[in-house]
């Protein structure tokens, strides 16, 4: 054994024993400017002495037979460890003493006992090796291991230890999800193989006494023979056998049923019963769990299993072949812990400055509902990270339920002061109690956080390990913290519906797993149909977890407690609570109304779980997108294929990648037409853009890349159309705002060239055969820093990060237009419409400095604004307005 | 326009030569700077009726008849019974003891009358297995009595009950029918204008007396309106308007409108040009103005001075459907060419009438059509002639228009062969109105 591995830096060589005296600071330090930049000027250095290049995920096993190994590595390339000794660190991490309870015969009782181990989380780190990990220390069972158990390990190894430090929470939180998906596939093959030896047992049981109750008739004076006494010590050890089986099978049935200790243990209750299922069959006397109910295929399956003869004799025991990781768990539930790993390691990568603004733009993002529609990516189609953490459950079942936990937020700075909060929670508390929403959960919750950092600041030199040492009241306050901090604001209660809109990006592998989620268990048959049932919680906008409270009986009492806890401390504030009432709507009309505002019907209104789109999995991946990946995309628009560049279209959810992939498109056109500014002013005012072109590809690009310009392009860019060959009607020009549109020499071709004409009033043609561009003329200043052809930044990504922001202020300023209620309004009442428009104007030339035509723009995103906020379009029935100016034409060539 | 996509293109259209027609993109005066496509038929959308402030139905080939809400967009319910083409359709007022309830009367191909309900979308009554299709209706809301005009002419009361009919009183049929004073009817059928009174004798059973005969068209009568409560007026196929007394049933001014090439052209040339060109498609008026939609001409006539205010021989591309009058100085045409124009009736900038526009005859009673001197006929036109000046168009139909229904600065509503209804409204209205939306539901809401 290796003594306890190094403590976590916390206390490097140069600022050790240096308690930072200065008060919590406004910026976190990585984005304030060194005073006495260092010798070696990157700030990533310090970590650049490690042996790896990118953060990865190792699960290594201590086996009994050779030692701590590793197993596998997520990502699985060679590459991603380098030069990284594996072998070694395994050992490291492996060697940490996890309390392993007892295993075997406890004193005063009869058979082996399994020990259900609750998981344990430990931060270590190698300074040699520049690795920091966070270890997740789990025990799967075994029939022919040694005390049935089998330790493994899961590992996120970082170069950066403040990463894992200060985002300890949400590891530990995905790591006990993966955990216990093993733990649940790894019980239901134990409980398998507990039932096949069973069999064998009783079979062999059966021979035996056959073969004793003829030797006794054949021979009945030789009772007493040693052979027979043999065989009847053997007789006697399989009873004893078969009683200890029958016991260890109870066990693992029970487990369930046991108080967890563990608050991140959340279960799939169906799983649970599924397991218990299995115990279920073969132990009838267990009837007591009535909850479940029986499995016809289940129970027709089983025979099929012929029972062997057991050898009294076992093998030796270095002989056996340990089974893998693999076979120890269930198939299914193996692949979704993989997948919840991978999707662990995909959302943890980048630096933790990168990180951290993600999720600031995130939950700001999510405060500007009314106006995210225009030009920002769906709020939530990245959020799962936020919000949809659950117990992963492969089993397909027709009702899944899972619980919504909220992981803990980062945090940055690693000595918070008493009354300094997460800076999150802090922002967000501000900004709620700003709109008078808030309520002050914050004060009433010390942060949990303080806590752990202030304990392993100290310095102490030994790895600190939460969970199994962490006290109930901590894990309450744990939850608690969670909970609050992403409670505050009620817009963003996350419903089922809310849940299920934000879709594909969300899916998981499994089909149907986006549907009847989050359904309290008391309200709904386990075999019922896929009612969605919307659960609201009104506690001063806290959204509990009802349904984990149902699942479990122990952790509902938690949450319960915790819920009073709320209550109390907020009662301590003096701030007056409503009685916890719990508002279940089972109506399905009901469910229209917590729909998401921004979906489209195709997508959200069919409640099929055939719906589940393939492609949620893959957009998923690309919308983790990491900083080293945003970069490397810079040229790819030109070298691929052109079907699969050019994502705009239905069905398809546009991802972050491919907008960034169109910034370079879009950075392209800007510096090649100088012309560009008049055509992203119409796209901005709402005039359709029509790409005219005969290479498909050529004008497929040209629309993807424009499509960032469009407003309120839809979730699956419904109003863009990136190719059409026939002539288009009215209804086109009104449904598309921007339209690849392909030239034709044929006769089709003049109707189609008719079609231009007639409607030339409405829209604005962009032939890019002729590069030309016929469009009404602008001689606004607001696009010039976005369509400058003479622009100095040279990378699509910068320049789709330059126009966010440039969009974000346009969005922002249309905003202010929208609901600054005496720019619509008169204010008296002998004021008329006349002196309102005035104002109007005024307002936009003197307050946001605006010209004629860039007025339009913010006229168009005020419009826009107003509609989706009087009625999105998924909910009405009436066809959409069309509006357009009747202004004269140029012709603008290169 | 298109040259530009089409590289070089010599031919230009007859659209382009007319370059006053030519408004271009620019046309500050349109208002219509929002619009809603309605979709909901199959067929060729015919007739378009007002229910109320805020409704209206359509009607077309397939029989269906939809009730829309012009505020919304929204269509309300959709009149599903008739099989076959909707030949006519009205609103009638039925009235209760304590309410007046609009309701819908319709005539189809499949040969039955039916009566809606707008509200609920029930078909009240129903006719069927009449003789002949209905080509018109007429309702004398006064009378609580309706009557509908095909080969026959019935006279109908609000229970649909078969008050008396006239079989047959022409090979081609009634194609209009007016309400004129003293209880009686004008029914246009072929060349002649057919007076009836409607009276009630001692045996108090309701019959149908035939007055006169007014045959003084030269050809089919295409349209019959009432201008005032004097005076009504009809326009035939070739041409001719004949404005009449509505109480002794007297020409009192006989117009031929004749347009022409040029100035030299005989009047045997102008008799030989096709027919279609001058015929009087529709009439409208507003009381003081009739507006005749003339081939693709619009004409402008006053009634007080009994003359030609205004004209434009060349107002659409193709024949004009349907017009109206918005103001004394306004009006709006619509055409086959599937495009809506309005206009306005401006004074004429000296010396500026276009010299080879056109050409009429400005006949008394009894006068045949051959008319003195052109040049002086000008010189006594030039004093009165205003002009008729494109100010805006609509383009939004891919097919004919067929018919408009105006709501004021709510909106027009027009439809069209391409099954289509376009609902355009006034953008900035629009926009404040929805201004107005916004802040009611904010306060509703409390905030965001």
């Amino acid at each position: 054994m290796i003594g306890s591995p190094d403590v976590v830096a916390f206390t490097k060589e140069d600022d050790y024993g240096q308690p930072n005296p200065e008060p919590w600071p406004p910026i976190p330090e990585e984005f304030s400017i060194p005073l006495y930049p260092l010798a070696d000027s990157n700030p990533w250095a310090k970590t650049s002495y490690a042996k790896f290049t990118k953060d990865f995920i190792l699960i290594s096993e201590f086996s009994e037979q050779v030692g701590p190994q590793p197993l596998l590595t997520i990502p699985d390339e060679p590459k991603v460890c380098g030069t990284f000794d594996l072998n070694y660190f395994s050992l490291r991490i492996m060697s940490v003493d996890y309390q392993a309870s007892f295993v075997g015969h406890p004193p005063g009782s009869g058979y082996p006992r399994l020990s259900f181990v609750e998981d344990s989380r430990v931060v270590l780190g190698d300074s040699k090796e520049g690795a920091f990990a966070y270890v997740h220390h789990l025990t799967l069972y075994d029939l022919e291991a040694r005390g049935f158990v089998r330790p493994f390990c899961m590992a996120y190894i970082s170069a950066d230890e403040r990463k894992i430090m200060l985002q300890f929470q949400e590891l530990s939180l995905r790591f006990s999800q993966a955990s216990e998906c093993l733990k649940a596939g790894n019980r239901r093959a134990f409980a398998k193989e507990l039932q096949r030896k069973l069999q064998d047992l009783e079979y062999t049981h059966s021979v035996l006494q056959r073969e004793e109750g003829l030797q006794r008739e054949a021979d009945p004076q030789t009772r007493y023979s040693a052979h027979a006494v043999e065989k009847a010590n053997e007789l006697a050890n399989v009873e004893k056998s078969i009683y200890e089986h029958r016991d260890l099978l109870k066990q693992i049935t029970s487990y369930h049923g046991r108080p967890r200790r563990d608050p991140h243990a959340a279960m799939c209750h169906k799983c649970m019963s599924c397991i218990g299922e299995e115990g279920q069959i073969l132990t009838e006397d267990e009837a007591g769990e009535g909850e479940m109910e029986e499995d016809e295929d289940g129970v027709k399956r089983r025979p099929s299993y012929t029972p062997q003869l057991i050898r009294a004799k076992s093998a030796k025991c270095f002989d056996k072949r340990l089974k893998t990781l693999q076979e120890l768990c269930d198939e299914t539930f193996y692949e979704a812990s993989m997948e919840l790993l991978k999707e662990t390691e995909r959302s943890f990568r980048g630096d933790l400055c990168y990180l951290y603004t993600r999720r600031l733009d995130r939950s700001l993002r999510r405060k500007q509902k009314v106006t995210n529609f225009l030009f920002e990516e769906e709020v939530c189609e990245d959020n799962d990270e936020e919000v949809t953490i659950r117990p992963f459950c492969p089993v397909n079942h027709s009702v899944e339920l899972y619980t919504l936990l909220k992981p803990p937020h980062i945090v940055l700075a690693p000595e918070p002061l008493e009354d300094a909060t997460e800076p999150f929670s802090e922002i967000s508390h501000t900004l709620d109690s700003e709109l008078g929403l808030g309520e002050s959960h914050l004060e009433s919750s010390p942060s949990d956080q303080t806590l752990e950092t202030q304990d392993s600041s100290e310095g102490t030199k030994c790895s600190y390990s939460s969970g199994t040492n962490m006290t109930k009241q901590q894990d309450q306050q744990h939850n608690l913290d969670s909970v609050i901090s992403e409670a505050p604001d009620p817009d963003s209660d996350v419903t089922p519906d809310h849940e299920r809109e934000s879709s594909s990006e969300d899916m998981e592998t499994t089909a149907g797993d986006d549907e009847g989620d989050h359904t309290p268990v008391s309200l709904l048959e386990p075999n019922g149909e896929c009612e969605e049932t919307p659960l609201e919680v009104c506690e001063s906008d806290l959204l509990l977890p009802i349904d984990t409270a149902c699942c479990m009986s122990q952790d509902g009492f938690l949450y319960e407690d915790l819920a009073a806890d709320t209550a109390d401390e907020s009662d301590h504030n003096s701030k007056i609570q409503p009685p916890q009432t719990l508002v279940v709507n089972q109506e399905p009309q009901a469910l229209h109304l917590l729909q998401d505002h921004y979906t489209v019907g195709s997508l959200s209104e069919s409640p099929a779980a055939g719906l589940v789109l393939p492609v949620g999995q893959h957009a998923d991946s690309v919308s983790h997108v990491s900083v080293e990946e945003g970069s490397d995309c810079t040229m790819s628009t030109s070298t691929g294929s052109d079907r699969a560049h050019s994502p705009f279209g239905y069905g398809a959810v546009v991802t972050l990648r491919q907008r960034r992939k169109a910034g370079q498109g879009a950075l392209r056109f800007v510096r090649q037409y100088p012309f560009a500014i008049q055509a992203l002013w119409c796209l901005l005012s709402g005039r359709t853009l029509v790409v005219l072109g005969e290479d498909e590809g050529r004008v497929r690009k040209l629309v993807a890349a424009l499509a960032l310009f469009v407003p309120g392009p839809g979730k699956s860019a419904e109003r863009i159309q990136a190719w059409m060959s026939c002539p288009f009607s009215l209804s086109d020009i009104y449904r598309w705002k921007l339209i690849g549109l392909q030239r034709v020499s044929s006769p089709m071709g003049s109707s189609l060239l008719y079609s231009l004409s007639r409607y030339s009033r409405y829209i604005s043609i962009l032939d890019i055969d002729q590069k030309t561009l016929r469009c009404p003329p602008y001689h606004g200043q607001l696009l010039s820093n976005i369509a400058d052809h003479r622009t100095s930044i040279r990378r699509g990504s910068s320049y789709f990060l330059h126009l966010q922001s440039v969009l974000c202020r346009l969005a922002a300023k249309a905003f202010l237009l929208t609901f600054t209620h005496h720019l619509h309004l008169p204010v008296s009442l002998e004021e008329g419409p006349e002196v309102v428009k005035g104002r109007r104007l005024c307002f936009l030339q003197e307050q946001l400095g605006l010209d004629e035509d860039d007025n339009e723009i913010l006229l168009y995103l005020s419009q826009l604004i107003t509609r989706q906020y009087l009625q999105p379009p998924s909910e009405s029935t009436a066809p959409p307005c069309f509006s357009f100016k009747y202004t004269t034409s140029d012709l603008y060539k290169i | 326009m298109l040259r530009w996509i089409l590289g070089s293109r010599e031919a230009q259209s007859a659209l382009e030569k007319s370059s006053v027609l030519c408004i271009g993109e620019e046309q500050p005066q349109n208002c219509f700077t929002e619009l809603q496509v309605l979709k909901g038929h199959f067929d060729i959308v015919r007739f378009l009726v007002q229910i109320d402030d805020f409704r209206c139905a359509s009607a077309g080939d397939d029989g269906l008849v939809l009730v829309w809400n012009t505020e919304t967009g929204e269509k309300l319910l959709e009149l599903r019974g008739h099989s076959q083409q909707i030949t006519a359709i009205t609103t009638f007022k039925c009235r209760n003891a304590l309410t007046t309830q609009t309701m819908l009367i319709t005539a189809s191909s499949d040969r039955s009358l039916s009566l809606w309900d707008p509200d609920t979308g029930n078909r009240v009554q129903t006719i069927a297995d009449l003789h002949s299709s209905v080509k018109c209706l007429l309702v004398l809301e006064r009378l609580c009595l309706w009557l509908s005009g095909g080969e026959e002419l019935c006279v109908w009361n609000q229970d649909f009950q078969l008050q008396c009919h006239q079989p047959n009183p022409s090979d081609t049929g009634i194609i209009a029918l007016i309400e004129l004073p003293k209880n009686c009817v004008a029914a246009a059928m072929d060349k002649e204008i057919v007076i009836y009174r409607l009276t009630v004798p001692a045996d108090s059973v309701l019959c149908l007396t035939e007055m006169q005969r007014l045959s003084d068209h030269r050809d089919q009568i295409r349209a019959l309106i009432n201008v005032n409560d004097n005076m009504f007026a009809s326009g035939s196929h070739v041409g001719e308007l004949i404005l009449w007394d509505a109480i002794d049933w007297n020409i009192l001014a006989y117009e031929h409108i004749l347009w022409e090439e040029s100035q030299s052209a005989s009047e045997i040339r102008m008799g030989s040009s096709k027919p279609s060109e001058m015929s009087i498609q529709h009439l409208c008026s507003n009381g003081k103005l009739i507006l005749a939609a003339v081939g693709s001409g619009l004409y402008v006539y006053s009634v007080l001075t009994k003359t030609v205010l205004a004209y434009r021989k060349v107002a659409h591309d193709s024949n004009v459907l349907h017009t109206m009058l918005l103001s004394d100085s306004e009006l709006i045409s619509c055409s086959e060419d599937g495009s809506v124009r309005m206009w306005e009736i401006q004074d004429l900038p000296l010396a500026a009438e276009p010299a080879s526009a056109g050409f009429f005859g400005m006949l008394t009673f009894g006068r045949s059509s051959k008319h003195s001197g052109p040049p002086s006929k000008k010189v006594l036109d030039v004093s009165n002639l205003k002009m008729l000046e494109l100010i805006g168009d609509l383009i939004g139909h891919s097919g004919a228009v067929q018919m408009f229904v105006s709501f004021k600065e709510n909106g027009l509503v027009t439809c069209s062969t391409d099954h289509l209804l376009i609902l355009w409204k006034n953008g900035e209205r629009q926009s404040h109105l929805r201004s107005l939306k916004l802040f009611q539901k904010l306060e509703e809401n409390g905030g965001l």
